[in-house]
């Protein structure tokens, strides 16, 4: 059912020289056909330059903008040059590619579609502050959005046409801005919002923050993150 | 008396450099308006400095001096407000702006290398 569609998948880059060339290799490997763009958000090392080696088209930010700013530049390129599917996946090769179609399909019936890493696919856990954070945003997210959420932090997704004029236009860089937030935004203009289970694998560079202070913040971030979203007209 | 010199010249001495900056362009006209009020508000204060009394007095407040440093601190809120939101605003044109630059790039790195495989051929 996708053949016909133009799908772009979009890698947000800063500094991961190390591991982006893996991670395109693999797309291209398991998803022949589909256009690679990776968003280099002012990069001090040669990540621009490997991900076009590895075939990548690769546009490059003058300047650090986070992870909301190269988010938001993507869905422009996709606008601009008319891709009919924006799928958005991580530098750091935690999400896996041969998930895509299956998150692609379920766009028949929806806008924004989430690859969930808490539905019973692999091994992904988390706990304590960081985990009630979790809990109440994708609690609060599936009230709103009518269908279970259980992954609502999860950049592993795939837009619609629709969805990818209004993320062109409106994608926050704040904390958390380009995930809870977005949901939120989506599903409060209307779009259809969906999550579809994937298994996560370990980061090849980089380690998640698993220090209970920093889940303490990343809890009252994430409340603040939901309460302004939940507010904004 | 002497203090009230003091004053006066330090409020006309504002005055003058905003309207400096005003006639080389280097302040926008609409903070300049801003100023310049507060400078012209300021600087018959300070040659009377009982000037407020009378007034404060009506809306109950001890002394003249009293207000000026509430109206003061309120004005600098509010700039400081202002100058925030300003720079919020700034931000996001520059990011659009970067947004920009980075396709402008790209398009033209793809132009050039199309050209380049012509020449080849």
């Amino acid at each position: 059912m996708t053949s016909d569609k133009r799908v772009l998948i979009v890698i947000p880059a800063y500094n991961e020289g190390e591991s982006i060339a893996k991670v395109i290799a693999e797309v291209h490997a398991e998803l022949p056909g589909y256009d690679v763009l990776v968003v280099d958000d002012g990069s001090t090392d040669d990540t621009a330059a490997v991900a076009r080696a590895a075939g990548a088209k690769v546009t490059v930010l003058p300047y650090n903008l986070g992870v909301g700013g190269a988010r938001r530049l993507g869905y422009l390129y996709a606008l601009r040059n008319n891709y009919d599917v924006a799928v958005q996946l991580d530098a750091d090769g935690q999400h896996d590619p041969r998930n895509v179609p299956l998150l692609i399909d379920a766009l028949e019936t929806s806008d924004l579609v989430i690859g969930a890493r808490f539905a019973g696919e692999g091994e992904y856990h988390a706990r304590g502050p960081r985990w009630w954070a979790m809990r109440l945003l994708s609690f609060v997210l599936s009230k709103m959005a009518g269908t279970r959420l259980t992954d609502t932090t999860s950049g592993f997704r795939v837009c619609s046409r629709p969805l990818i004029e209004g993320y062109a236009r409106w994608l926050p860089v704040e904390y958390l801005g380009d995930t809870v937030d977005t949901a939120v935004w989506a599903i409060r203009h209307g779009y259809t919002v969906r999550q579809v289970p994937v298994a996560m694998r370990a980061r090849m560079a980089g380690t998640p923050s698993a220090n209970p202070l920093k889940s303490t913040v990343y809890l009252l971030r994430s409340m603040i993150t939901l309460l302004l979203a939940l507010v904004r007209k | 008396m002497k203090l009230n010199v003091l004053t006066a010249i330090v409020g006309l001495a504002l005055l003058l450099v905003i309207f400096e900056l005003l006639r080389r362009r280097q302040l926008r006209e609409k903070y300049a308006v801003l100023w310049i009020v507060v400078g012209l508000g300021v600087v018959p204060l300070a040659v009377f400095p009982r000037g407020l009394d009378t007034f404060a007095k009506l809306i109950g407040v001890a002394s003249g001096a009293s207000l000026v440093l509430f109206l003061g601190v309120l004005l600098l809120l509010v700039i400081c407000t202002h100058l925030s939101w300003e720079t919020s605003r700034l931000e996001e044109e520059t990011r659009t702006l970067a947004e920009e630059v980075a396709l402008i790039r790209t398009q033209l790195a793809e132009l050039d290398s199309r050209e380049l495989s012509n020449d080849e051929r």
